[in-house]
């Protein structure tokens, strides 16, 4: 079974923080990655959302907005995509993303059309 | 053939079975829908064919009906998805003898540990563990939980579908947590089977103060628990004795007329004794099983009611250091509460106020800090603040036994104004 885990953080925090923290910070990224290699499948981290675009398509016309597609304190930073037998092993690997020490993780299921 | 059963009979077998048998039908075919659609057809099944006299083994006779049923549903879809193979194993079987059917009760595997976790589980919102907890495990049906909630049947159903949908959807496991899950996990499914309790013990809403049936179910479930864990664990000691000893309670918590008697006027020798005396053994074997928890605190503390005669001779300066020591584990503004009452009972309401006031913020919405605050103006003769908390309380309260009770304290200071 696949899941993709979202993560959720302020990004003025990731902003703010002095070179030393962010490097510490990226390198527990690495870490992570390195620990949990052979059930990630991909993952990505994001540019803040002020480079975000948003887009509907109404009536056959393009309708485009600057910024994410809802402005909230807590926003998408990152995804890993993982393989996981069920719902706790997605779990226990959700907890050891360093941003769930400050922010959030959705864990969804893939779905799969048969 | 061994006796006969009658429909009434039927029903009571059907709740003492129904979580173990559909606890193997999940593992055996991974489904909790299938599960409970072939063992609803079993126990209709079992209504007819046991008109001439019970099988030799109730349970195996339940058992491998629901499980060809089960075969036979899978055969058919397999008809038509290709999964044949896949089945294989399982449709080699006959027709089981009698003999078979007694082996097949001697095996019947019990998984009801893995259930209780599976719906225990804290992926599913805390509602939905509550109502699939009664009723996978209890075998309580849609109706009966919708009615012990107060919601409607269709809303409880749609919990229910819910709950299963995101078990299959989410891959949430059926599965007993590993050894270093576990404490955590059995902290969550106590937390259901506590609210199962507390729900029963004082419904939040509704015409009757204690919902009986919701209590021996907390109560029959925490037992279950405690015999299928290997190990014993002393916060589940020490649950079990606090609801036994709540329970013991419930014959005179209520008046004839079914009106709220409070601890102070409760008729003590209506209390369940053999009840108190099985809640004390477990609440002492907790107390000395090491550090204690968040459960065999409150157990002490009910365990001090219970050594009492009356509340004059309740060692209220005791229950206050438990609740000390409850709110360092369980910080809540509702044990501050609890805390502060008794501090009234042991120094008086002029000590008290203050600790009840300095939670208004928390607690202005909860009709019990409305309550206890009114309490302590009757007490010190602020009648005019004491009506007010009253009014505040009665607008909160939704179980019409205590807005009844709220009403009396009401009228009572109204019709003292004079004096």
């Amino acid at each position: 079974m696949q899941y993709l885990l979202l993560i959720y953080e302020e990004e003025n925090r990731f902003a703010s923080l002095p070179k030393a923290e962010l490097n510490a910070e990226l390198a527990e990224y690495r870490a992570f990655g390195a620990e949990y290699s052979k059930a990630i499948l991909g993952g990505n981290a994001l540019k803040p959302t002020r480079t975000a675009t948003t887009l509907r398509v109404r009536n056959g016309k393009r309708l485009t907005t600057d910024g994410p597609f809802a402005e909230t304190k807590e926003t998408l930073g990152g995804f890993y995509l993982v393989e996981a037998d069920d719902l706790d092993r997605a779990l226990a690997i959700a907890a050891k993303i360093p941003g769930a020490r400050f922010g959030s993780i959705e864990v969804r299921p893939i779905e799969t059309f048969s | 053939m061994i006796g006969t059963l009658d429909p009434a009979g039927l029903a009571r077998l059907c709740r003492a079975e129904w979580g173990r048998l559909l606890s193997v039908l999940i593992r055996d075919f991974g489904d909790f829908d299938l599960a409970e659609e072939v063992l609803q057809n079993a126990f209709a099944s079992a209504l007819v064919e046991w008109t001439a006299g019970l099988p030799a083994s109730p349970r195996g006779w339940l058992y491998s009906t629901a499980r060809h049923d089960a075969i036979d549903q899978l055969r058919r879809r397999a008809r038509f998805v290709e999964k044949q193979a896949a089945l294989a194993d399982l449709i080699g079987e006959e027709t089981p003898s009698a003999e078979e059917i007694l082996e097949e009760e001697r095996s019947v595997p019990d998984e009801r540990l893995r259930l209780i976790f599976t719906c225990c589980h804290p992926a599913l919102a805390a509602d939905a563990q509550v109502a699939l907890t009664l009723r996978t495990l209890c075998g309580l049906t849609t109706e009966e939980i919708a009615r012990a909630f107060l919601v409607p049947t269709t809303t409880m159903a749609q919990r229910l579908v819910r709950a299963k949908a995101k078990i299959r959807g989410a891959a949430i496991p059926y599965r007993v947590p590993s050894a270093e899950e576990l404490p955590e996990r059995l902290a969550e499914v106590m937390e259901v089977l506590y609210l199962v309790y507390n729900e029963g013990h004082s419904a939040s809403q509704g015409g009757a103060l204690v919902r009986g049936d919701l209590c021996a179910e907390a109560i029959r479930l925490t037992r279950q628990l405690r015999a299928l864990l290997a190990q014993p664990v002393p916060e589940l000691d020490a649950l079990l004795g606090l609801m036994l000893l709540g329970d013991a309670r419930r014959a005179a918590r209520v008046d004839c007329s079914g009106e709220l008697v409070l601890l102070a006027d409760q008729d003590r020798s209506r209390w369940n004794r053999a009840q108190i005396d099985e809640g004390m053994v477990l609440v002492q074997a907790a107390l000395r099983g090491g550090p204690a928890g968040p459960y065999a605190l409150e157990a002490a503390i009910a365990a001090v009611h219970m050594e009492a005669s009356g509340v004059d001779d309740t060692d209220w300066r005791q229950i206050v250091g438990l609740y000390d020591r409850l709110l360092v584990l369980h910080p809540s503004p509702v044990v501050a509460l609890n805390r502060a009452v008794a501090v009234a009972m042991a120094e008086g309401p002029e000590a008290a106020l203050p600790l009840v006031d300095e939670l208004e913020t928390e607690l202005s919405d909860y009709h019990l800090w409305h309550a206890a605050r009114a309490d302590l103006m009757r007490r010190l003769e602020r009648r005019a603040d004491a009506v007010a908390s009253y009014r505040h309380a009665h607008a909160r309260a939704q179980n019409d036994v205590e807005r009844r009770f709220l009403e009396r304290r009401l009228a009572e200071l109204l019709s003292a104004k004079g004096k």
